[in-house]
């Protein structure tokens, strides 16, 4: 099947749907400057399993659903479909449960820093400053010969974990099942859980950008990497197109409002939320991709993306657990102690990975 | 000949690679095995930016052999 999507105009088109369809979220329900944002809403998918009892952040979002079984319905439709696993599975589990730490102390991910900046949200640029510079400590471990090691060909069964985890999902958040008086399935009454386009609508835009990133490969971190590693400008035309458009649809809307103080859960401490972005950039690049494309990447087979996913869930549930994760009051008690961690883990992973050339 | 084998390394290690060896050897044909549909268009994006001919071979379902040749 040729691929329309390799094209320029097609990776510039999706970043436009994505785009659109991130600021009409919002407009239906979603929090503000986050009609998607993969780590807030794995950290919600986390509370609303008890995983964490942050109650103002628990619901089993549709747009994780959809993005993984997007992916999965399109990658079999066009061939693409192929079990494969089985590189550094556990550095990858604990590079997501880092990046997941460091995008929480942040408040955003990759998609939400810049989802934030088309909504006029200034500390966003500090989120996207750190998020390069940990891409750029990155790049310089791949061009020393940096990888996780070759992956293989698994069983058809392997590749259907993550799509029918998220079926599961999706069956548990139709029939909100309650499996004991007071206990999961948690749904927030108050606070960025409790804000959520309708059901139909999330699940639809979730299928759609699922399956036309799963042909564009849209990347957030890579788009940046590329840039730096090769002077490849394809997926940041993707990138700059959904910045765009985000903006132009939330100004028709009155959601575009500048500035940094008041900011809709944000805050303003430069200083982390630039490291913050910083620990979760390095951890993208080192596992070679953003989270939404990781999502993405475990809908067509890959099982270590899987395991980074789930590694993500995990880290989300440790940082509202051991009180890491930021707050629009500003940046929790071990939230930094917890970034540094992270980038000395990464740091580590990076050095000892490094394969020596022929 | 310079032979890049890329199978089972996901985005973007097939590309860092094969960068590194059109460094290294800028006159030379360089072979690059990939088994992923990312990484074969990937390598060839790279190739075609930086003025290479290239020559997809599919040798199974998933697996391609891309012949770089340098235009220049």
């Amino acid at each position: 099947m040729k691929n329309i999507f390799f094209s320029r105009a097609g990776i510039i088109i999706v970043g436009a749907i994505i785009g659109v369809f991130a600021a009409l979220l919002q407009y239906f329900g979603n929090p503000p400057n986050m009609g998607i944002c993969v780590a807030c809403f794995e950290r919600d998918i986390a509370g609303a399993l008890g995983l964490h009892r942050a109650d103002v952040v628990q619901y089993l979002r549709p747009e994780i659903i959809g993005f993984v079984l997007g992916a999965f319905l399109m990658a079999a439709f066009a061939g693409e479909f192929r079990p494969r696993g089985g590189s550094s599975p556990l550095i990858r589990f604990f590079l997501g449960l880092f990046a997941m730490i460091g995008a929480l102390v942040f408040l955003g991910c990759p998609w939400r820093a810049l989802l934030r900046l088309a909504g006029g949200d200034g500390n966003a640029i500090l989120g996207l400053l750190g998020l390069t510079s940990g891409i750029f400590i990155g790049i310089l471990f791949l061009k020393k010969g940096f990888n996780l090691g070759r992956s293989h060909a698994q069983a058809m069964g392997s590749g259907w974990i993550m799509p029918a985890l998220m079926l599961g999902l999706l069956f548990l958040l139709t029939f909100q099942v309650s499996f004991a008086p007071g206990g999961p399935i948690f749904f927030s009454a108050k606070g960025p859980g409790s804000m959520h386009a309708p059901l139909l609508i999330s699940i639809a835009a979730g299928l759609i950008i699922g399956a036309l990133a799963q042909r564009s490969r849209f990347c957030t971190m890579g788009a940046i990497r590329d840039v730096m590693l090769t002077r490849d400008f394809h997926l940041l035309g993707g990138v700059m197109a959904l910045v765009v458009f985000a903006f132009a649809v939330n100004v028709i809307l009155g959601q575009f409002k500048p500035g940094f103080e008041g900011q809709p859960i944000a805050h303003t401490n430069h200083l982390w939320n630039f490291l913050g972005m910083s620990l979760a950039g390095l951890a993208f690049a080192l596992a070679g991709g953003c989270p939404g494309r990781q999502l993405f990447l475990s809908g067509e087979g890959d099982a270590d993306a899987g395991v980074f996913v789930l590694g993500m869930v995990t880290g989300a549930a440790v940082s509202h657990n051991f009180a890491m994760a930021s707050s629009p009051k500003g940046v929790a008690a071990f939230g930094p102690i917890a970034v540094i961690f992270g980038i000395v883990f990464c740091l580590i992973v990076g050095f000892t990975m490094i394969e020596k050339s022929k | 000949m310079i032979e890049v084998d890329a199978r089972g390394l996901s985005c973007p290690i097939p590309v860092a690679k094969t960068k590194q060896a059109m460094e290294k050897n800028p006159s030379d044909e360089i072979i690059v095995l990939v088994d992923s549909n990312v990484a074969r268009e990937n390598v060839t994006r790279l190739a075609e930016s930086k003025k290479y001919s290239v020559d997809v071979l599919t040798i199974s379902n998933d697996e391609y052999k891309l012949v770089l040749k340098p235009t220049n």
